[in-house]
């Protein structure tokens, strides 16, 4: 059994607004093992991003709050954690990607003095020595003549060249793990596929565990071992990588995996579309979140939310209906 | 079986933008080359995809058949007819018979005008239609589209992502044309509903024997909406055939590498892929390499790449390429 290194339990997180009380996140809990890559799927306003930045603490308070749940690293947990605490944590423990390597660089300051600003604040390394690290970190990215680029403002960049920079930043003070929010989202697909790999390869020789958010099922596939599924608030499916995409039980990601085309496809089938719009997440529903969109849906589901239930070894799932049988489980 | 007819030709298609410098006195510097000598047809009642990278030119190539853009030099022959020699009225008339469908759905609405004003507009502008008749054409068309009619006098903030393309879908169809050019009309959706849209793009091209431009980055999705698809990089085509040809027997580097770029949602299929990974990034279209434009990153490179640009030929029947050495993977 590998190490447990992330402990989140009954992460709630809300929003303030005029219109009331947005439930972002409703309760989510996972394990994170050394080493390990999970992949965390679901579609736009999910609560993919609004998790995560929870647990790192960098939901903007007010509107935002944390209202319950625990997320323990290492024994301690980051909610309880003080400021100056959590600090310690952000970019040397755990440290993330950000999804828009166009708008998430300060474009007034040069890239080597951005780089080698956690290197200096969390290790304590002297200026001329954050710069030799960076030039090493810019190079073990795949940046040309990363020495020379040091002094380069981020728009003298490309996109793809962007990422790797960013990714170098993360990876600075060589975190445990290392939360990559759609990081190629904004990418070429060959250039996706340039930063895959580039993960990938550090993942390996570094041993860090990896958090990757994505709405892209086919990135997931190659890329984690075990796969989340996300709908309003919740986590409604979570199983290993082979099991989630050879027997997925909840009818959203039945519905999910349908929509995609496949690029091995042979003649013209028509796409299964899910109907209708994703939940607003106004209220808390006491009925299933899915259930207004769903095809299997029966009495039970509108009248309680089903939560995560273990029906196979490395499988859970939250529906109240057996896929197979159509019927009440 | 499909009609052979063309209904679009498009015959050595340049767009170059140029690129100003001076306050006052303003000076050409450069231009970018944004489509450079592209040929094609599309034949009545299918569904052309043209994909490529982001800059490589697609959405100018949408535009510019259009006329949104008026091309540098080359021709666009629309029903025999070239649409480069058009100006004022005529071409006026002709835009009833090709329409776009936009990319953004928050962009491409106006937010002052309700649902049937938007729908409606083309009708009034065109004469086609006036006062009770634009109403009732306009319920129609949101019926066909899958909308409550009575959502004509909401405005689109009203609406989500999904439903404002559908309202997108509505007034393209409106002047009832051939041709619609669909620039990238999924790729600001979710996964989810990007499904209903291209379930509803292929129920209408059905029932109204639609010819479409369908203009995506997303190859599974082109895969699956297209009969015939081209390959654009840096502002040339570089690679048209059928569907199935191009995704079992891609001859160009480029679309192989492409293809093999895309990730598949199946954890087996990606354990035991080997992917071809392009090196860098794609040059500046303000200063094109010369010869084939793809040769600084291609793993095949010769000399004979920088100094001549690559014929486009027909390497077999129906199975366009430009690349000097395509016959290889014959």
């Amino acid at each position: 059994m590998p190490n447990q290194l992330l402990n989140v339990n009954g992460l709630e997180t809300h929003f303030q607004t005029r219109e009331g009380v947005v439930h972002a996140v409703n309760g989510v809990s996972f394990t994170l093992d050394e080493g390990g890559t999970m992949g965390l799927v679901g579609e736009s306003a999910c609560g993919k991003t609004v998790t995560m930045l929870s647990l790192l603490r960098l939901i903007p308070m007010p509107p935002g709050k944390v209202v319950a749940g625990s997320a323990v690293l290492r024994g301690q947990d980051l909610l309880k954690m003080t400021d100056e605490e959590i600090r310690s944590v952000r970019g040397a423990q755990i440290s993330m990607v950000f999804q828009d390597p166009m708008t998430s660089f300060n474009p007034v300051l040069t890239i080597g003095r951005q780089v080698s600003e956690p290197l200096e604040e969390h290790l304590g390394m002297s200026h001329a020595q954050a710069y030799k690290r960076v030039a090493e970190l810019l190079e073990m990215v795949g940046i040309p003549k990363a020495k020379d680029r040091l002094n380069d403002y981020p728009h003298q960049f490309s996109g793809g060249m962007r990422q790797r920079v960013m990714i170098a930043m993360a990876l600075a003070c060589a975190p445990q793990i290392l939360i990559a929010d759609e990081p190629t989202t904004a990418l070429d697909v060959t250039i996706q596929a340039q930063i895959i790999e580039l993960v990938k390869r550090l993942r390996d020789e570094l041993g860090m565990a990896i958090i990757w958010i994505t709405h892209d099922l086919g990135i997931i596939a190659g890329l984690a071992q075990r796969v989340i599924v996300m709908y309003g608030g919740y986590f409604i499916e979570e199983a290993s990588v082979k099991e989630l995409y050879g027997n997925p039980q909840h009818p959203y990601t039945i519905g999910l995996l349908g929509s995609l085309p496949r690029l091995n496809e042979s003649g013209h089938q028509r796409l299964v579309s899910i109907d209708g719009s994703p939940p607003v997440l106004m209220e808390k529903p006491n009925s299933c979140p899915f259930a207004p969109r769903c095809n299997y849906a029966i009495e039970h589901c509108w009248q309680e939310n089903p939560v995560l239930e273990t029906i196979a070894p490395d499988h859970r799932v939250a529906c109240w209906v057996d896929s197979q049988t159509r019927s009440a489980r | 079986m499909k009609s052979k007819k063309v209904l679009l030709r498009v015959e050595n298609l340049v767009k170059y933008f140029p690129i100003m410098q001076g306050i006052i006195i303003q000076k050409q510097v450069g231009a970018v080359h944004a489509v450079d000598d592209v040929s094609f047809d599309i034949y009545k009642g299918e569904t052309l995809g043209l994909v490529g990278e982001s800059g490589c030119g697609k959405s100018t190539t949408g535009r510019t058949i259009l006329q949104l853009y008026r091309p540098s030099s080359g021709s666009v022959h629309f029903d025999g007819k070239d649409l480069v020699q058009m100006k004022g009225e005529e071409l006026r008339k002709m835009r009833r018979k090709m329409q776009m469908v936009f990319q953004d759905p928050y962009a491409s609405l106006n937010p002052r005008m309700t649902v049937g004003e938007i729908i409606g507009e083309p009708l009034i502008i065109h004469n086609v239609a006036s006062g009770k008749e634009v109403q009732e054409r306009v319920e129609h068309l949101l019926e066909l589209v899958g909308m409550n009619p009575s959502f004509e006098n909401r405005y689109p903030h009203e609406f989500s992502g999904g439903q404002r393309q559908r309202i997108g879908v509505a007034r393209a169809l409106a002047l009832q044309p051939e041709l619609i050019v669909c620039d990238e009309p999924i790729s600001a959706l979710d996964v989810s509903i990007q499904a209903q849209v291209v379930n509803l793009l292929e129920d209408l091209q059905k029932q109204f024997n639609l010819t479409y431009l369908f203009i995506a980055h997303d190859l599974s999705m082109v895969r699956h909406i297209s009969d015939r698809v081209a390959v654009m990089y840096l502002g040339c085509i570089i690679e048209l055939t059928g569907r199935d040809e191009l995704y079992s027997y891609p001859l160009h580097p480029y679309t192989q590498a492409l293809l093999s770029a895309v990730p598949i949602p199946n954890p087996v299929i990606e354990e035991k892929r080997q992917r071809i990974l392009l090196q860098g990034d794609v040059p500046s279209p303000v200063n094109p390499p010369s010869g084939c434009r793809f040769r600084t990153r291609c793993q095949y490179a010769q000399e004979i790449c920088a100094d001549q640009k690559p014929a486009w030929r027909e390497i077999k029947p129906d199975h366009f390429v430009a690349c000097h050495f395509a016959d290889q993977w014959l």
